[in-house]
């Protein structure tokens, strides 16, 4: 028998990232209707980022999960940007 | 000398069900990346194309969708809350929105493909074969990338329904919401994979 106690997120919490996750689309929408060439694709990705971190970190409860499987996500996500960058050197550069 | 009773309890290992459960979420993540990955290659080879072909895309369905799956998102996460704060009731109805959000998501994907099917444009049609290879691959990419995330908006929305009617029965309850947790779990991977497809495919032009 192992039963956990998992962490009781607030609904304020929640409410409070909803809020966010909604303006940072606002905000993505907006910023890539302008032609800022490469920049838009930078911005774009920077913010799906900061979205995918709020969605990770407290819908899915990473903040106060175990230590092990944190470190699991910190590594694929190092592994998806390792993978991506071995990709782009071997394209921009062959 | 009297015997103890036997005491059958059901093996239970939360915290392997859990463990399970992100490991399954990391092969999910793998797979949508290896599929990122081909995008952005694809993506490097022919901007132009993809510029061209992306101003096709529907941005208001993309919008509407993103902000129904967001909100779902917070829904579920506040069914589980709720469950463990033992109120029943608005666990149900809560996870009841969830589904109801996916049932949305899944109509406006109609339409947005329907639409695009009607100009003939769908996977293996005339129309697609004629195409220049940038569109076409940014078609096919498109396609398969939304209809599989599709796919993962069904099945989550399955284990969803399941969840509710064992929440509604009692056998997911506030001493036992594994399922639940898992099931939003799966959930919040679908609303992560969206939160990337919604701006490469749909702004990024």
């Amino acid at each position: 028998m192992n039963v956990i106690e998992s962490h009781v997120t607030s609904y304020k919490t929640l409410g409070i990232i909803l809020l966010l996750l909604l303006l940072l689309t606002t905000i993505t929408i907006n910023v890539t209707s302008y032609n800022l060439k490469l920049w838009n694709v930078a911005i774009a990705l920077g913010i799906a980022g900061v979205k995918g971190y709020l969605v990770l970190t407290y819908f899915m409860h990473l903040k106060y999960e175990n230590r092990i499987i944190r470190a699991f996500v910190l590594v694929v996500f190092t592994l998806f940007i390792t993978i991506f960058a071995i990709t782009f050197i071997d394209y921009l550069y062959r | 000398m009297e015997e103890k009773p036997l005491h059958h309890e059901e093996p239970r290992d939360d915290f392997a069900a859990k463990m399970g459960m992100w490991l399954f979420i990391f092969t999910e993540l793998l797979l949508f990346a290896g599929l990122f990955l081909v995008y952005s290659v694809y993506r490097f080879q022919y901007p132009i194309f993809f510029h061209q072909a992306a101003l096709e895309l529907n941005v208001t369905i993309g919008s509407l969708n993103t902000i129904v799956l967001l909100i779902s998102s917070m829904t579920v996460a506040m069914s589980l809350t709720a469950l463990q704060k033992d109120n029943k009731k608005l666990a149900l109805t809560l996870l009841f929105i969830t589904i109801l959000c996916a049932v949305i998501f899944l109509f406006n994907k109609y339409i947005e493909w329907g639409t695009k099917f009607e100009e003939g444009l769908y996977p293996g049609s005339p129309l697609m074969l004629k195409l220049e290879r940038g569109h076409l691959l940014f078609f096919s990419l498109y396609f398969f990338m939304t209809g599989l995330h599709a796919l993962h908006i069904i099945i989550g929305m399955i284990i969803l329904l399941i969840a509710w009617f064992k929440i509604k029965k009692g056998t997911v309850n506030p001493g036992k919401f594994m399922l639940l947790e898992n099931g939003a779990l799966y959930w919040h991977l679908v609303d992560l994979i969206w939160i990337f497809l919604f701006p490469l495919f749909y702004l990024i032009t």
